[in-house]
């Protein structure tokens, strides 16, 4: 009898620990996923349902219809914003890969002090973007930086005051935005490179083919993955961008460097027209699935494939 | 042992937060007050209430959210309001007291207004912003004038130029202090701002008649009409006597220019009357306060003012008396002296005031009678944030680019149109 309690015992345990340790993955994942279930998706059901309410300065659940939508595409400032996150987007994705690129490529040449200048590219990251809107206004402002320091050296021919002309704010804010970002980047397509084979370049050394043209036919080619989520992920700095406006121009001169967020900001909390702020947000979710989806879709579909 | 003693500790420290409680429940209540005065002169005002309340036994529980213009702070009054828990009092001020009446939450101050009498000191077009539904809600603080020009007598006098009092002569002394090689307006490229100046010029080409009617009636034909066209035309002209660099430059900048010499004025509140006072500066000797040319009997006010929410009991006497305490003569005359406006009330002796705030209390009390006393528009006194907003955006796109007079006014009659009017 003494020896028929452990077995009992060991006969019950498996099939519970077992049914346990089936379950576990799901148990631990659990809050997790009810609290982004919630706070993530909920709430964007919330701001789509406060899109299409009359809320003003408190939310309201009057049905509005589209009339929220339509008052935003009637706004010029919408547009504004609207168009700035264009120009801004597209150029701080271009010039940030091609610069990361650039970087990766020359540090990829087995240089010395490789790690310490890899470090100096990639402290920018390490800023805030507060931060460096700060800086960037201060340097920029014709009163005290650089046109400024110019003057004082003796050039005084000199002119930068792009972030005061609002034909050219937002290139400067590119500007600042491409300095914060392009180190980070270039660590990107580094970790990239560095899994290309180095039998690749000798095999293709063997058939005469050129550094430039060995990078350019078939390195940068099979980098395509790294393109891919460097991409998204600027897509989404860019299109969140908020702070590094705020700081360093605060939207102006005028309204000319509005961008989405700011806009979305401005309306729905210190306008009071939180109906018409939701409705902008909208739009950039939409903005941003716009290029997600697709994303996905390539991602799933190279899965099944591969 | 250990534990015992840990136990003993444990209970000391119940009983000596239990005391601490008990303390501040057998005061007279506590009202915790949102606001967003936390720079220099604007602190040391708000901290007199403080002083001048708990001398009276209630309790003061500080909500500062610091940020010029409010913005957090009424992002903060929000998200306590939604979650059912509103501070006792908040610094709301302007048509936006009536969104917030829509809600319900507001307090009923009429016992503390009949006791002063405050219809009576009150003119009646503050006191209706103060009211919802007839019954008071708010209590006013202070009264800054928008509508002041801040000059420099040496870049005058160096120009050899004459402290203007009408638009012909401002046109007139901006071109001799450009000619002598000085900036004659410094101003701050920020939306406020320009909406600022463009207010007052409003109110100089078509009075306090035109005002209303764009501003406060929000009128499109006020608000598209040739005198705001006009309005717009002068504002190009004030903008060719400024400097290029000034976009996105804050006011305070701007006075500095006036103070140093760069600059020969600004246009600007009184509040500006603080940064020449820091720098040992004295009225009518250092620096000249006058109105914004051709507006001497116009008096664009910015009331700042407490609104109470629903409280009950003890916390309820708190709030009425730190109601009671803001309409006192002492209190009026200590926190405006600080912070650079005039009292609300008009039975005060003004002889302890610069010559800057005499002269505006003077102009406060003859508008009063004239009928000329109007609700800054860009200081959110005028109109609801939205419309206030849509302004905002057509003045400063103006200011900032190339567009005619004649389409900036057709824009701002449409974008108001727009902006709908807004009910919570």
């Amino acid at each position: 009898m003494s020896d028929a309690s452990p077995k009992t015992r060991s006969a019950l345990q498996p099939p519970l620990l077992d049914r346990l340790g089936a379950q576990l993955p799901k148990l631990v994942l659990a809050p997790t996923f009810a609290v982004s279930l919630f706070f993530v998706y909920g709430f964007i059901g919330w701001t789509a349902w406060l899109s299409l309410s009359k809320s003003r300065l408190l939310p309201n659940y009057d049905w509005a219809g589209l009339s929220q939508y339509v008052r935003l595409f009637e706004n010029h400032r919408w547009w504004v914003a609207a168009e700035n996150l264009f120009i801004f987007g597209g150029l701080f994705i271009a010039f940030a890969m091609v610069i990361g690129l650039i970087l990766a490529i020359f540090l990829d040449q087995r240089i010395r002090v490789e790690g310490a200048i890899r470090t100096i590219y990639l402290y920018p990251m390490a800023l805030s973007l507060i931060v460096t809107g700060v800086v960037w206004q201060w340097m920029l402002n014709p009163d005290l930086g650089l046109t400024s320091v110019m003057h004082s050296l003796g050039f005084s021919g000199f002119q930068f005051d792009w972030i005061i002309d609002r034909n050219m704010a937002i290139y400067a804010i590119v500007i600042a935005a491409v300095w914060q970002a392009s180190g980070f980047v270039m660590a990107l397509f580094l970790a990239g490179l560095r899994g290309v084979d180095d039998a690749v370049f000798k095999a293709a050394q063997v058939d005469g083919a050129s550094l430039p043209r060995i990078y350019w036919r078939i390195v940068i080619p099979s980098l395509r993955p790294v393109f891919f989520s460097a991409l998204i992920i600027l897509a989404h700095i860019a299109i969140k961008s908020f702070d590094l406006i705020k700081a360093m121009t605060n939207g102006g001169p005028g309204y000319s460097t509005d961008v989405p967020a700011t806009f979305m900001y401005t309306f729905a909390y210190t306008r009071g027209q939180l109906g018409m702020g939701a409705a902008a947000a909208m739009m950039m979710l939409m903005a941003v699935l716009a290029l997600i989806i697709p994303y996905l879709y390539s991602e799933l579909r190279g899965g099944r494939n591969g | 042992m250990l534990r015992s003693k840990f136990k003993t500790a444990a209970i000391a420290l119940t009983a000596a937060a239990g005391l601490v409680a008990g303390s501040s429940a057998s005061a007279k209540g506590t009202v915790e007050v949102l606001h967003w005065w936390t720079s220099g002169g604007e602190a040391k005002a708000v901290s007199q209430l403080k002083k001048m309340l708990e001398e009276k036994g209630y309790h003061w529980k500080d909500f500062a959210v610091a940020g010029g213009g409010g913005e957090s702070a009424m992002t903060a009054l929000k998200s306590r309001v939604i979650s059912g828990n509103p501070p006792g009092a908040a610094q709301i001020k302007g048509p936006a007291i009536q969104q917030w009446g829509d809600t319900g939450m507001l307090a009923n101050l009429d016992p503390v207004a009949n006791k002063q009498h405050w219809d009576k000191l009150l003119p009646p077009v503050v006191s209706k912003v103060m009211k919802y539904d007839g019954h008071y809600v708010a209590v006013p603080v202070n009264v800054h004038r928008v509508n002041w020009m801040w000059a420099n007598p040496e870049v005058f006098k160096k120009a050899g130029a004459e402290i203007p009092t009408t638009w012909d002569e401002f046109v007139k002394a901006a071109k001799k202090i450009q000619d002598a090689g000085m900036i004659p307006v410094a101003h701050g490229g920020q939306a406020w701002q320009d909406a600022t100046t463009f207010e007052s010029v409003v109110l100089e080409v078509g009075g306090a008649d035109l005002f209303r009617k764009a501003f406060v009636d929000l009128d499109p034909k006020a608000l598209g009409g040739d005198q705001m066209v006009e309005a717009f035309r002068r504002l190009k002209v004030i903008k060719g006597f400024t400097d290029k660099d000034a976009p996105g430059r804050d006011w305070n900048l701007a006075t500095a220019m006036v103070i140093k010499g760069k600059a020969g004025m600004q246009f600007m509140g009184d509040w500006a009357k603080g940064e020449f006072s820091n720098a040992d500066m004295k009225p009518g000797k250092d620096y000249i306060c006058k109105p914004f040319p051709g507006t001497a009997k116009d008096f664009t006010f910015n009331i700042d003012s407490f609104v109470m929410f629903k409280q009950s009991g003890a916390n309820q006497d708190a709030q009425r008396a730190m109601a009671e305490t803001i309409m006192e003569k002492k209190f009026q005359i200590l926190f405006n002296k600080l912070k650079g406006s005039i009292p609300v009330r008009p039975d005060i002796d003004m002889s302890q005031f610069d010559t800057c705030a005499q002269e505006s209390m003077d102009d406060f009390q003859a508008a009063r009678e004239n009928n000329t006393l109007v609700p800054s528009m860009a200081h959110g006194m005028a109109t609801f944030p939205a419309m206030q907003g849509a302004i905002y955006d057509t003045v400063t796109n103006f200011y900032n680019s190339d567009q005619s007079p004649e389409q900036a006014a057709k824009e701002l009659a449409k974008s108001v149109s727009q902006a709908e009017p807004s009910g919570i």
